[in-house]
């Protein structure tokens, strides 16, 4: 029972870290109707310049304080993101309003290589690490409960609260601010939106900015657990059957989807993976994703479709 | 009549517009004056809703120009027609469906709204009494529609018909200088168009909201219109009060045939 659980909760671990990234192709599909492949290359992009920032305050600066240098990092990196956001509004969705699905994802595509290029040309190309300062040692806990008690990573216990405080905040922002209310309109109808006195060039432009920042916690968090690389920007695959599972247009569903398939991964290769000979983890979410594309196409919380004849 | 019909608000001069080789609109000229309900009849695919578009921004045609309140313009897109004081509903509906009806109706405020972004997420100072002065004004409208009871429901829930009354009420809150309706009664069953005809008579009355109302259907359109303008097959074939518009020869044919 305490093995049971201490995999389910790795599992919620893992899971958490494709919610960030779904949530970031979530955001953009609701206020745009992109399909954000980019998404990944914005995490390894926003990771990579925040693992860069954090060598370079210190150097540069004389900044030698952990949290101080951190910070000014993280807000460095915060800042790229919103270039980043801003040129592609400016250089490449402005010009495609109205273009068909695959053309803008096909888009998307182009803009993931370049980022992925100009990042390795600015930043460099090693392996670098993101020490924003989380305690690394492991805890027992309930060790009264269960002989041996539950082994989990303090530093997963902070990441969890980190994005939990993450989605908290994009909630108030979505539903308390005139802002949010404009965003959530512009994702339902384009061209009410637009009648109503909404400018769609620069609620595209704060959308981005919005799914930079979540890129830069996801790629932060993950950058601090296993580094920063260049196969992060594989983790958009992983985000894939996410947003299939919970609905491409769904906040709740990117975070419920991603604890699924991250929950699914490590039960399935840990208590099945012995019957079939391993290697579950890879596909399992695939498998999944494509069950729910037979059964439900819409996710688990996608809005019903309806084709009226 | 009490209202008192003012000078020219809108002019459309000589619009034409083409989609590719279909004449959508051929050399349209009507005016709009201030305070008064102007309808736009024709049958179907007459350009009505093609000449409510070019007016609201949506389309950009070929020729011509329009002039609102002294200003002159023939490219415009819809968010700055928005700035200037029009609004619009849009014949198949366009509401936000998963938002409720206050924060459908409280999405017309948005250009009125003022306050920062952080200032709103903390609910803090002119912030939170600025938001409160505009929900206040969109209780208004809640009641002024007759809505009070769907108020928290999300819109994709509710019935058609008033469906239609939260279209109409986001575009009420902006509060308009000149409205336009595309088909606002489309759809409706005989009470609902009685309901929706008192309430664009009851702006028009209250606010002195300028009217422009596409129309089908001819009845609802001579009872509460003061001008009316008719199209068929992109070009104007009639312009007057109800009366002398019932009484051309042309909009007899084009709406009844011509006898051989």
């Amino acid at each position: 029972m305490a093995f049971f659980l201490e995999t389910l909760l790795g599992g919620l671990m893992a899971g958490m870290l494709y919610s960030l990234v779904a949530l970031g192709f979530v955001l953009i599909f609701k206020a745009s109707g992109v399909f954000n492949f980019a998404q990944g290359a914005m995490v390894l992009f926003a990771a990579l310049a925040m693992a860069r920032f954090a060598e370079w305050v210190p150097l540069y600066l004389g900044i030698t304080n952990l949290i101080v240098a951190n910070l000014l990092a993280f807000v460095g990196a915060g800042m790229v993101m919103f270039v980043v956001a801003w040129v592609i509004e400016r250089l490449v969705l402005r010009h495609l309003v109205n273009q068909e699905g695959a053309t803008l994802l096909m888009a998307t595509l182009g803009i993931t290589y370049f980022l992925e290029g100009l990042g390795q040309t600015v930043f460099g190309n090693n392996i670098y690490k993101i020490d924003i300062g989380m305690p690394k040692d492991p805890v027992m806990i309930l060790e009264s409960t269960f002989e041996g008690g539950i082994l989990i990573n303090k530093e997963d216990f902070y990441a969890a609260i980190i994005a939990a405080a993450l989605v908290a905040l994009l909630s108030v922002f979505f539903q308390k601010t005139a802002t949010g209310r404009a965003l959530r309109a512009v994702a339902d109808d384009h061209q009410a939106a637009q009648s109503i006195g909404i400018p769609l060039n620069r609620i595209w432009v704060i959308v981005w900015c919005v799914a930079g920042v979540v890129a830069l916690v996801a790629g932060m968090i993950w950058g601090s657990k296993l580094g920063v690389q260049f196969s992060l920007t594989t983790v958009a695959l992983r985000a894939l059957p996410v947003v299939i599972l919970g609905g491409l247009t769904s906040v709740p569903g990117a975070i419920v989807g991603g604890l699924i398939i991250g929950v699914g991964e490590k039960l399935s290769e840990v208590f099945l993976g012995p019957y079939v000979g391993g290697g579950i983890e890879i596909w399992f979410a695939y498998v999944l994703a494509l069950g729910f594309l037979l059964i439900r196409p819409q996710g688990l919380f996608g809005e019903k479709i309806i084709d009226r004849v | 009549m009490s209202k008192q019909i003012g000078d020219v608000i809108l002019d459309v001069n000589n619009i034409s517009l083409r989609f590719g080789g279909v004449k959508a609109l051929t050399d349209i000229s009507f005016n709009v004056r201030e305070h008064e309900i102007r309808a736009i009849i024709g049958p179907n695919g007459a350009g009505k809703s093609s000449m409510l578009n070019c007016i609201n921004g949506v389309y950009t045609p070929q020729d011509g120009n329009i002039t609102f309140r002294g200003k002159t313009f023939s490219h415009m897109n819809p968010r700055e027609v928005a700035e200037m004081g029009v609004a619009r509903t849009f014949q198949n509906l366009a509401l936000f469906k998963g938002m409720s009806v206050i924060d459908n109706i409280m999405s017309g405020r948005n250009l009125r709204i003022k306050s920062n972004l952080f200032m709103q997420a903390l609910r803090v100072g002119p912030a939170a009494r600025e938001e409160a002065q505009h929900r206040e004004f969109v209780e208004h409208i809640i009641d002024f529609l007759e809505i009070q009871a769907h108020r928290k429901t999300p819109v994709g829930q509710l019935p058609y018909g008033l469906q239609k009354r939260v279209d109409l009420g986001r575009a009420l809150a902006m509060e308009p200088q000149v409205l336009l309706l595309d088909e606002p009664m489309a759809g409706m069953n005989v009470e609902e168009k009685q309901d929706m005809s008192r309430f664009v008579l009851d702006v028009n009355d209250e606010f002195g909201t300028t009217v422009v109302l596409i129309e089908h259907d001819m009845g609802v359109v001579m009872d509460i219109s003061d001008r009316v303008v008719v199209l068929d097959y992109g070009k104007k074939i009639g312009d007057g009060t109800p009366e002398e518009v019932r009484n051309n020869e042309d909009v007899i044919s084009a709406y009844l045939g011509t006898s051989h």
